[in-house]
């Protein structure tokens, strides 16, 4: 019986969100005019939903010091309280509000990852389109490099470098955004190929441009679609990758707030049945989630289907 | 042929309607049609692109494209209705009983079978032999489409045979078991005139044999003339007329129709020839290729301004490499180019700019010419801001100028991508981008064969006036005979590398020709439903005597 109540509340749940999307769609719409709206149109529920978490998960990082009731690193109860009037989420290990922790660390973990991402994106993708355009020993030297860098598992990898260069915020953003690159340049230069043989990146040759506006002007434009949507998934990895490096200790460090290391910090509380370390999981899975509807429905504009 | 209208009638199609879906919203593309096609008898669908001849073709298998629908009408096929039939017995009938032999025969096999075993699959799926009978069937259809080597040849991979022996071998598959119907959709579009002669012979040959009737889609009059025992014109999803082909070609009724074939009359005024001045473009003694292969063997030929000179060959014959070497794209490894009597760089990058600007090319396919995310006005734009510096008001002005010669609207065009554009105005972008740089020789590369005739007319005139106005030279690169009558000063035959013949237009369609420029020339389809027949009887006697 019970697993159908469990059932039941995930249906209403999955309705829940879907009805959310759909409002958040109709919304958007409305709100918007010509070009904008036209495209949103285009967009599925599941997009819609996803579009309304993001959203939701940016305001939240920028405003966290209004929304969060108490402050980042103030101990304010005894250790694992349980969910309560003023502490609506418990305590932690330390005795911190489990809601602040969890809404500040959408300002640490999202923005490190965004700024991540954003990184491993200009360095892949502008030497990918170079090695592309460029061609020859260029072409040659960038990709066996990428090649080696690829052949070491990233998170061996990534907690080698840690190790050697020690751990900082930057360090982390600089070592996942290097590995990250090496993807990313791998997309955008099989991407580049299809599009320098074109005639008019040969129009455009013959005409006398030069490398740098070959690349912005005609090659990157084309390109634009699946480095976006490429964008989208990458961000998502990147995400995976600080919190499951700050849960082995080697990420974000205490007592900065974070998810990964949040659910490490309260692991322990999962042996008495308690759902509370399970949420800056559930965070994590809910955003992942979001940014792949999203990320789907621009691939599929982008590849042009209309079904 | 009034025979075969007292066979029994096979295919029945009335009222025909197909949706196509776009933006959300369904339009209307094929607009009611009537078909009644008799056994053993071929139909010709002509019209333009976007008219709906292969929807309509499709349509008579009881399919419809993706994002197409069926919406109203009867398909009567022997007595069954394709519309209501369940898709299972419409699966059975499809390659046993109605086959489909499509344009490109390249894109239609699979590359990693062997051509016998895709022969094969049909006959054997459909239980109408078993593999050993579908294998030696095989080899007799191969003999009888005159395909070389008809034992060995099922056995090569599609990459292994030439364009012409793979559409063959595609109409022997959907021979394979022997249909009451096949739909032909331009299989000799993508080939060479002269190649093309081998496939229609071999298709009306077997179509004959066997009592296959067939639809057979082209947009060229020609060559369905030669096919066709009745002929139905459509534009826009709509018949125009329908006739017996010999009625239709001597006496066709209606104006659009008149237009059609009006367009292979279209020929200007040959300009008096240039001897003393110097040429502004100049080919000497040009050896080049790619590796160790030399794919043109000491080119020579000039281009004088404000004349034409058309490059013909088959493809592979070295034209559009001789262009190549011509933009600086490949350096010859012998000879050079002059222009204006002085030597051109061998390599673009280290010719100065105003040697690009002198210099510019327009494309086959404008689709792939032009940049799909840059607007009309960026692309036309940018040669001039370019190479002549205009900036702001001078050069939005530069670029209305423009489209005013292209004969396009500036204000609704301006602002537009490529892909608001239909094929014949993306070419003429094409050639607006090309003016904007303010040239003095343009090399067409194909120009008009990616469209329809009456398209590529407007084109051609577009680019006859164009000259007069700005005196250019134009080094006309085409495998397209009917284009060379209508517009060359002088003409070039190229095959294998070589020049083979070369002179001026009148004098090149008079004999004697060179046995190369002869067959070339005997090629090109003739409006009369007699000339294959009798061309191939010339050339069977010919090789007899």
């Amino acid at each position: 019986m019970s697993i159908l109540i469990n059932l039941f509340w995930v249906a209403v749940a999955v309705a829940v969100a879907m009805g959310a999307g759909w409002l958040f769609r109709a919304a958007a719409i409305a709100l918007t005019k010509g070009a904008t709206a036209r495209m949103l149109r285009t967009a599925p529920v599941t997009a819609g939903f996803g579009m309304l978490v993001i959203l939701i998960y940016v305001v939240v990082a920028i405003f966290a010091p209004l929304i969060a009731p108490f402050q980042e690193r103030e101990v304010v109860g005894a250790q694992f309280m349980v969910w309560d009037s003023v502490h609506k989420l418990g305590t932690d290990n330390l005795g911190r509000d489990m809601l602040t922790r969890l809404i500040y660390a959408a300002r640490n973990t999202v923005g490190i990852a965004f700024a991540t991402t954003a990184l491993a994106f200009v360095a892949g993708s502008v030497l990918g389109l170079l090695a592309a355009t460029v061609g020859g020993w260029l072409d040659q030297v960038l990709s066996r490099i990428v090649d080696i860098l690829m052949a070491i598992p990233a998170l061996v990898f990534a907690l080698l470098l840690l190790t050697i260069f020690g751990t900082s915020v930057l360090k982390m953003v600089l070592v996942i955004a290097t590995i990250d690159a090496t993807r990313v340049f791998r997309l955008a230069r099989s991407v580049a190929q299809d599009i320098v043989v074109m005639d008019y990146i040969e129009a455009a040759k013959l005409r006398g441009e030069g490398l740098w506006r070959l690349i912005t002007r005609e090659i990157l434009p084309n390109a634009m679609a699946p480095l976006v949507a490429e964008f989208g998934l990458r961000f998502c990895f990147v995400f995976l990758m600080i919190s499951a490096l700050s849960f082995l200790g080697l990420g974000v460090q205490p007592p900065t707030a974070d998810w990964g290391s949040m659910v490490r910090e309260n692991a322990s509380l999962i042996t008495f049945g308690d759902i509370t370390p399970l949420l800056p999981a559930g965070a994590i899975a809910l955003l992942t989630v979001a940014v792949n509807f999203v990320v789907d429905w621009m691939l599929h504009r982008a590849s042009g289907l209309k079904e | 042929m009034t025979s075969k209208t007292e066979k029994p009638v096979l295919l029945t199609i009335r009222g025909l309607r197909i949706e196509g879906r776009s933006e959300e919203t369904w339009s209307e593309i094929v607009k009611g049609v009537d078909i009644t096609l008799h056994k053993g008898e071929v139909l010709g669908l002509i019209g333009e692109s976007g008219a709906g001849k292969s929807t309509i073709g499709l349509a008579a298998m009881g399919f419809a494209r993706d994002g197409c629908r069926i919406s109203g009408g009867t398909i009567d096929f022997d007595g069954i209705d394709l519309r209501k039939a369940p898709e299972t017995e419409r699966r059975g009938l499809r390659g046993k009983r109605i086959a489909y032999v499509a344009q490109s025969a390249a894109a239609s096999f699979n590359p990693a079978h062997k051509l016998i075993d895709q022969y094969c699959e049909a006959p054997v799926q459909h239980g109408v032999m078993d593999r050993s009978e579908a294998e030696g069937d095989a080899v007799e259809l191969y003999r009888r489409m005159r395909l070389p080597n008809p034992e060995e040849i099922g056995f090569r991979y599609p990459h292994q045979v030439s364009g012409g022996q793979l559409q063959r071998a595609m109409t022997a598959m959907a021979m394979a078991c022997r249909p009451d119907l096949i739909i032909f959709d331009e299989p000799t579009t993508a080939l060479d005139v002269t190649t093309q002669i081998e496939v229609l012979s071999a298709i009306r040959d077997i179509v004959a044999q066997f009592d296959t009737a067939a639809i057979y889609i082209t947009h060229d009059l020609a060559v369905v003339a030669q096919m066709a025992d009745k002929i139905k014109v459509l534009l826009k999803g709509d018949e125009v007329e329908e006739a017996d082909t010999r009625t239709m070609l001597a006496n066709p009724q209606q104006d659009y129709t008149k237009s059609l074939w009006a367009v292979r009359s279209y020929a200007r005024p040959v300009q008096p020839p240039v001897t003393d001045a110097t040429p502004v473009v100049s080919v000497k003694a040009v050896t080049a290729g790619y590796g160790a292969v030399d794919i043109l063997k000491n080119i020579n030929f000039d281009i004088h301004k404000r004349r034409t000179v058309a490059v013909v060959g088959e493809s592979g014959s070295g034209k559009s490499t001789a262009a190549r070497v011509i933009t600086g794209l490949l350096s010859p490894r012998q000879g050079q180019v002059l222009f204006d009597g002085k030597a051109l760089p061998p390599d673009y990058r280290n010719r100065s700019r105003d040697q690009l600007r002198q210099a510019q090319m327009i494309y086959q396919m404008a689709d792939t010419a032009l940049n799909p995310k840059l607007r009309l006005r960026d692309l036309i734009g940018r040669p001039a801001q370019m190479y002549l510096g205009l900036q702001g008001k001078a050069l939005t002005e530069r670029i209305r100028n423009l489209l005013e010669l292209i004969e396009l609207e500036p204000d609704q065009y301006i602002d537009r991508l490529p892909s608001e554009l239909s094929g014949g105005q993306k070419q003429r972008i094409g050639i607006a981008r090309a003016l904007a740089a303010e040239p003095k020789f343009i090399i067409c590369d194909e120009v008009t064969s990616a469209l329809d005739q009456l398209v590529a007319e407007g084109i051609l005139k577009l680019l006859d006036k164009l000259q007069s106005e700005f005196e250019l030279a134009y080094m006309f690169i085409t495998h397209d005979l009917a284009t060379v009558k209508s517009i060359a000063d002088e003409v070039v035959v190229m095959k294998d590398g070589r020049v083979v013949e070369q002179g001026p237009k009148p004098e090149m369609f008079q004999p004697p020709h060179d046995p190369y420029t002869e067959l070339l020339l005997s090629s090109v389809p003739e409006m009369d439903p007699d000339w294959l027949t009798n061309l191939l009887n010339e050339r069977k006697q010919k090789e007899n005597s």
